[in-house]
């Protein structure tokens, strides 16, 4: 079992950029020339890690290519941790070795599971917030740490069923993952408020709730609408449209809270022409901006 | 209190099979049955899944169409779902569950252009390595030609099809009309990724044996013997051309007599 600490310890290291608190993007290889050439300097590129498990070709010389000029987060989005069963160690093996190909400022994912007996699903699937389902979580955290030999961010999920089994509210459950674990958080506002609108609560409330201080980053993305059985809204996390203005208006909140942070636009569907995921990253600059000066330049997680 | 689905299993199997119902162990609200809700995860899982079979099998959609091609995906989807997180590597047996597919009886070389599509992207993933410099073979003594042995570039793969295939990928992929292809016409299909563009080509008679002799480390020879085995009409000097400008071999496994280096 790694020691938290130790696992910290080990993410200091003079090679490793971190990330600036700016706005980045979701990174699509149909956008590289674009960013390359553009005045606008993003602030840094995100990718899905399994993106990049190939062996080789035109993935890896891309990428390779946008290192060179950016920092790098890398976001998994296979590894189920949330499984029921245990980490796929051939999985977490390909994990690190894109983290040790590209050497990422930063280390991402999800509070979920996607693969359940050998099934790949291609979704991040929702987990019950109970004690057991806490302690697989932890352990699969540390395995990832210490394999990984640093220190992740976990995303805060966004779901559309709750379980009967649940016993702890979902910041309780982040707080105490993070607590056990070391690990950092990476906020999704707009899961935070597809969830809350979903399962009726505040996002306001939750968001006083959550663990803000471990935040080291956070990701906006569009959401689209739709209702549930009984006529009540019910928000999809969509990532194919510009990021609503009541998620903005939290982001705004969350800044308030953390100071600047690194922020990644997501577009993951009907992926626009650059210019357009731009306008929205410019907004988070603007936005970064505002809380810059508040805080006095001091920065938060880079 | 019903099982906890996630653990139990419950909920993994309802996301592919329609005819169950609602997973039990979710809450409820007031008057939701939670079917819409839980239809999101179903609808994400399929949507996700028939959206990375098309932009592998790019081909085989045009030839059916969008309406056609997602039902037949959502068939095999459920039939053989991923067992990677790796989505690039799914559909590994599309192909075969296309020549099986009943309402897919009319488009026999729809399997074929399935089978070049996937290898197409295996290809595309591939390890880099260098090419193969065709002058490598002017340094090597005339009398040691027959014993030597080509290695294989990483994105290599060759595919006999009983189809034209590999006309109706290129032609496709190239926005190219297709209405003087015969589609019955076998073909035997190179498919190489010299630096990072995957090129499809067309082999002439007796180069699938010859290259699937190279590529099995059989000696120049055997391969000659192999492509002469399959067709009289085998003409060594276009294989060999193939071989050494194709991209297909990354070197050449000679161990020269005077001073044991690599040519």
């Amino acid at each position: 079992m790694p020691n938290a600490a130790a696992v910290a310890h080990h993410t200091i290291s003079a090679t490793i950029p971190t990330l600036p608190a700016r706005a980045g993007a979701g990174f699509k290889e149909q956008h590289a020339d674009a960013i390359l050439s553009d005045a606008y300097r993003i602030g840094f590129l995100e990718v899905h890690a399994e993106n990049y498990m190939g062996d080789g070709g035109h993935p890896h010389r891309i990428l390779t290519r946008m290192r060179e000029d950016f920092p790098l987060s890398v976001h998994g989005v296979g590894l189920s941790i949330g499984s029921p069963a245990g980490l796929d160690l051939q999985h977490l093996a390909r994990l690190k070795a894109v983290v040790d190909r590209y050497e990422p400022a930063m280390v991402s994912e999800h509070l979920a599971w996607s693969t359940h007996d050998n099934q790949f699903f291609n979704d991040l699937l929702p987990v019950p917030y109970d004690a057991e389902t806490l302690a697989r979580v932890c352990e699969h955290i540390d395995q990832v740490q210490d394999r990984l030999g640093r220190r992740i961010l976990l995303e805060n999920p966004s779901t559309y069923v709750a379980f009967e089994a649940t016993t702890m509210g979902e910041t309780d459950f982040i707080r105490a993952i993070a607590n056990r674990t070391g690990c950092g958080l990476l906020l999704d506002i707009n899961n935070v408020y597809v969830s809350a609108t979903n399962h009726g609560y505040a996002a306001l409330d939750y968001l006083a709730d959550f663990p803000t201080k471990l935040v080291e980053e956070i990701h906006l993305a569009g959401h689209a609408e739709d209702q549930d059985d009984t006529g009540q809204p019910l928000l999809i996390d969509s990532h194919d449209r510009p990021v609503d203005s009541i998620v903005w208006d939290l982001y705004d909140h969350v800044l308030a809270a953390t100071g600047p942070c690194p922020t990644l636009i997501e577009w993951d569907n009907d992926v626009p022409d650059w210019p357009i995921l731009k306008r929205e990253a410019e907004l988070a600059d603007a936005i970064l901006a505002r809380h810059d000066q508040t805080a006095g330049g001091l920065r938060h997680g880079g | 209190m019903a099982a906890e689905p996630v653990a139990s299993g419950a909920f993994a199997a309802a996301l592919l099979d329609p005819a169950l119902s609602v997973p039990d162990g979710l809450t409820k609200r007031a008057g939701d049955t939670n079917a819409r809700r839980f239809a999101v995860y179903r609808n994400n899982v399929m949507v996700s899944l028939t959206d990375a079979l098309a932009s592998i099998f790019l081909t085989v959609q045009n030839l059916v169409g969008e309406e056609f091609f997602r039902a037949m995906a959502r068939l095999y989807i459920r039939a053989h779902p991923p067992r990677s997180p790796l989505i690039f590597t799914y559909g590994g047996d599309f192909a075969a569950f296309i020549s099986a597919f009943p309402p897919a009886r009319d488009l026999p070389f729809l399997a074929d252009t399935a089978r070049l599509e996937r290898l197409w992207l295996d290809s595309f993933h591939s390890t880099d390595s260098r090419s193969l410099d065709p002058a490598a073979l002017a340094a090597i003594p005339p009398d040691d030609l027959g014993q030597l042995r080509f290695n294989a570039h990483p994105a290599t793969r060759i595919l006999r099809c009983g189809h034209a295939a590999a006309t109706i990928v290129n032609r496709d992929r190239a926005g190219e009309p297709l209405t003087d292809v015969n589609p019955m016409q076998a073909e035997d299909a190179l498919v190489t990724r010299p630096a990072f563009d995957v090129k499809v080509q067309l082999l002439p008679p007796g180069g699938y044996a010859f290259l699937k002799a190279l590529l099995e480390q059989q000696t120049l020879a055997e391969a000659c013997e192999a492509a002469f085995a399959e067709t009289a009409k085998s003409d060594l000097a276009a294989l060999l051309g193939i071989a050494l400008s194709s991209g297909a071999f990354s070197g050449l496994d000679y161990v020269c007599a005077n001073n044991g280096a690599e040519p």
